[in-house]
């Protein structure tokens, strides 16, 4: 993380079009797409629950979820940002990509309203999994929309000719994904410990007490 | 020192990640300390069963 700082500020250059505000891009982007890495991980969780009925894919898939749902709001609000220095704006409903991502988000927001609604147990996994498992189909729709939409708002900076930047700039964007990925998954390992712990204590406490 | 609108943004949204990534490192201290606080109250819990067990 330090290192992709070190990057986006000292070493990869202003953006001749946007000037110094471009630089939230670098934390932006990789923040949108680790969330729907950690909705895409979800999903394969909620598949191999499906699949094999081992409980302990309704937790990775959950936590995977909750990630996701966390860095799906950071994408919102530092896009939000990005928007009123660029556009003048905090949103655009005229943007398909945008919109497209809040639902994303949203869809993903309703998950722990009907995980939450049920009883803990094998139908709420099985649920919970379909629910996780339909969402991502939503992915490669807002992924995309940016480019079957023709939205002139939200900038498309990969294109089919690669990345549309200079090498310091695609180095310090790769650097900083990579730290973003890395501290999805150290949150999501320690979130996965945490509830595991918690379950074991409340079942030596259920011994102990009987 | 000047500081340009632009900047103030991308100040701001490199503080909204800092400030998530403190909040959750605050929350997982919180969690610790619970687990460990628990951890104890289920060592005394077989503490005491083991010198009933004794007596």
């Amino acid at each position: 993380m330090a290192l992709a700082l070190v990057l986006v500020f000292f070493v990869a250059p202003v953006d001749a079009d946007q000037g110094i505000s471009q630089k939230i891009f670098y934390f932006h982007v990789p923040i949108a797409l680790t969330a729907y890495a950690c909705f895409g991980t979800g999903a394969w969780k909620a598949l191999r629950l499906l699949m094999t009925a081992e409980e302990r894919y309704d937790l990775e898939s959950y936590t995977a979820v909750h990630q996701g749902t966390i860095f799906g709001a950071l994408t919102l609000v530092t896009g939000s940002i990005w928007a009123k220095a660029s556009w003048g704006v905090w949103w655009a409903w005229s943007s398909n990509q945008l919109v497209l991502f809040l639902v994303l988000f949203l869809f993903y927001c309703a998950y722990f309203m009907l995980r939450f609604s049920l009883e803990p147990g094998s139908r709420r996994a099985r649920s919970s999994a379909v629910y996780a498992l339909f969402g991502v189909v939503l992915i490669p729709v807002s992924f995309l929309a940016i480019r079957l939409a023709n939205d002139f708002i939200h900038p498309t900076v990969f294109t089919r000719h690669g990345a549309q930047m200079t090498g310091w700039m695609f180095t310090a964007f790769c650097v900083s994904w990579a730290a973003l990925l890395l501290l999805a998954y150290v949150m999501y390992r320690v979130e996965i410990i945490g509830k595991q712990i918690d379950a074991n204590l409340r079942e030596l406490r259920e011994l102990l007490t009987a | 020192m000047r500081v340009s609108s632009g900047e103030k943004y991308v100040a701001a949204a490199y503080a909204v990640v800092l400030l998530a990534v403190l909040v959750w490192v605050a929350i997982i201290a919180a969690k610790l300390a619970r687990l460990e606080r628990e951890t104890g109250e289920l060592t005394g819990l077989v503490r005491d069963s083991t010198s009933r067990g004794d007596g």
